[in-house]
């Protein structure tokens, strides 16, 4: 275990450093320089300025020199300066993080409580009119945009209540923020549980194929045991796999669900700061998601280890 | 005593469906939920193909006078706020929506193939390196990546198709290059490498055309997805840029304000996008059966 850690770790660290080459040479290979972009934003003219503004963003200087400039600058918490509010980026990112955190705990949450047992019910029911009806519910969950479905939900609030969740004030208790982002998280989650639902399916119906289960049938297990104590923990670890991927997946939702609800996460920060074009630190934010997803997977493969006896990894 | 229908059963594996239209009434009955999937894409397709036969406004001339028009009358589906008939845009939308979705999954796969040919075929250091910056690749999620390379390159119709397709790179790389570490083990590619021919026509010839099928299934899959990436960034207003009928675009920006005011305007165009996506889906689960029947659950 302890070999496989440290191999997984270093091996987290190269593909972090991966992708921020890659996200550095990306918004750097493109037609038109960030300065000019800046420039045309900012609509100043004079070249001198122009110069200026170059020399501040270090673009004057090799770009190996830029990199260096910029991950080293990462490592001490510096993400630079937003250029729409003149502050340190990390002091706009930082009070943000709390509600986006919330929002995808929210949407894991119901994804996993409505995702899971759905799933089970519709393998142990499998090619009944029940699964039929789950899977194409599961299977429009997949099709439904996140930010339409969110829509959607507005809609309904303004024709049965007659008012629309706000967002821009934050309410003092933990408990009426977690009720009032419940909203938006079922739009984010819908969509993950239907794939949480649909892998639960395909794993259980594996296990439930297996001699133990057969075995744990002819010994006279009640149908909830062998169900749900002999099935459900053996097929319960892909799912676990899964919310590493839906990690990825969740921020996608959050993108647009945070900019549906008018929500101030980090994820609709990204949105507005491509919107600037404020590129250096839609760099930075960038990086930050994939250090939380990479992390997460991370986590997710620790936890693998972990729960499977039958995966050793020392050999 | 048990007795076996034999024409049943042979109705049922379809081994007497003749011909074309046997065979097709043979699928239909044995996925049905497939059916309706191809059913649902092909209205589409023809929906996109004879956009100009099927509506009577042309979906970018404004008129101030029907704005914010209601449902009925000569707008079936209502105006914008432009004036702009909602159901010429919806139809003429189709034809961005599966330009931007088929042009994207092809160029991701015709990439992701290539790549995860070589990689798989020729493996050593070089499948290394392409397999450890697929795994980097992946690690940023589909929105983020195409969200900052349409933000790189511009809004345009060809650059949206570009940002989709890059992300999509990895995933097909990675199925073609497992298939292929299989098939290049296969009697017949010792054969062909015996009779003296050479490996790159070996992996063109012999490997590339035994790919088809996951091929096939992956793709449709992926234009599941980069239909609903290409509405997610237009939404967000960095994909399709206007005047072009983009359904993912007429929900953005004041789509909020419209939910009040014009919920025709938040409706159609959603209901447009998930039925091009749950008909991809549902034709791509089906698919997934049929030619993968490991997987048949």
């Amino acid at each position: 275990m302890g070999t496989y850690l440290i191999r997984r770790l270093l091996m987290m660290i190269l593909t972090l450093f991966g992708i921020s080459v890659i996200i550095f040479v990306l918004l750097r290979v493109v037609p038109g320089n960030i300065a000019d972009i800046l420039f045309d934003a900012a609509g100043m003219v004079n070249s001198a300025e122009k110069q200026k503004l170059e020399s501040e963003l270090g673009l004057d200087k090799p770009i190996a020199i830029q990199y260096v400039t910029w991950i080293s600058g990462l490592a001490r918490g510096d993400l630079g300066y937003t250029y729409v509010s003149e502050q340190p980026a990390l002091e706009e990112i930082l009070p943000r993080i709390p509600v986006t955190a919330k929002l995808a705990g929210l949407a894991l949450f119901f994804a996993i409580i409505f995702g899971v047992p759905l799933g089970v019910v519709s393998a142990v029911r499998q090619n009944t009119v029940l699964d039929y009806v789950l899977r194409v519910v599961s299977l429009s969950g997949l099709s439904l945009p996140s930010f339409w479905l969110g829509l959607l939900i507005l809609m309904a609030f303004v024709h049965y209540l007659g008012w629309i969740p706000i967002y821009t004030n934050k309410p003092d208790r933990l408990w009426d923020e977690l009720v009032l982002l419940s909203i938006p998280a079922a739009a984010v989650g819908f969509r993950a549980s239907a794939l949480i639902m649909r892998l639960t399916r395909s794993s259980m119906l594996e296990v439930l194929r297996q001699d133990y289960i057969r075995t744990a049938r002819a010994k006279g297990a009640s149908r909830v045991s062998v169900n749900y104590d002999h099935a459900l923990r053996n097929a319960v670890l892909p799912i676990i796999t899964i919310i590493g991927i839906e990690a990825a997946f969740l921020v996608g939702g959050l993108i647009v669900t945070e900019t549906v609800f008018n929500i101030p996460g980090v994820a609709r920060f990204l949105v507005e700061a491509i919107r600037w074009r404020d590129y250096p630190v839609v760099q930075s934010l960038v990086m930050f998601i994939a250090v939380v997803v990479v992390t997460v997977n991370f986590l997710v493969d620790m936890a693998y280890a972990v729960l499977d006896p039958r995966i050793r990894y020392d050999n | 005593m048990a007795s076996i229908d034999h024409q049943a059963e042979l109705n049922r594996a379809g081994a007497q469906a003749g011909g074309f239209w046997g065979s097709l009434a043979y699928l239909i009955r044995r996925y049905p939920l497939g059916a309706a999937g191809a059913v649902i894409m092909i209205a589409i397709l023809l929906m996109a193909i004879f956009a100009g036969w099927i509506t009577t406004f042309d979906p970018t001339t404004t008129n101030s006078r029907a704005s914010l028009a209601p449902p009925g009358g000569i707008h079936p589906l209502g105006a914008d706020f432009m004036g702009r008939d909602m159901w010429s845009r919806i139809v003429y939308g189709a034809r961005i929506s599966l330009a931007v979705g088929i042009g994207a999954t092809t160029l991701g796969c015709l990439f992701g193939v290539l790549i995860g040919l070589m990689s798989g075929y020729f493996g050593g250091w070089l499948d290394l390196i392409v397999q450890r910056f697929m795994d980097m690749m992946q690690s940023l999620p589909l929105l983020v990546m195409a969200l900052v390379m349409s933000a790189a390159l511009g809004p345009s119709i060809s650059n949206t198709i570009i940002a989709i397709s890059i992300p999509l790179v990895p995933t097909v790389a990675r199925v073609i290059r497992s298939n292929t570490l299989m098939l290049r083990e296969m009697p017949y590619v010792e054969a062909s490498r015996a009779v003296g021919m050479n490996e790159v026509s070996i992996a063109l010839r012999h490997v590339l055309p035994n790919t088809l099928a996951p091929l096939i299934v992956l793709g449709t899959a992926q234009l599941g997805s980069a239909i609903l990436v290409e509405a997610a960034l237009s939404f967000l207003g960095l994909g399709i840029p206007e005047p072009h009928p983009s359904w993912g675009r007429m929900l953005s920006e004041s789509a909020a304000e419209y939910v009040r005011t014009a919920p025709w305007l938040v409706i159609y165009p959603g209901v447009a996008i998930s039925l091009a996506v749950f008909g991809t889906n549902l034709l791509g689960d089906a698919l997934r059966d049929i030619f993968d029947p490991r997987l048949r659950h």
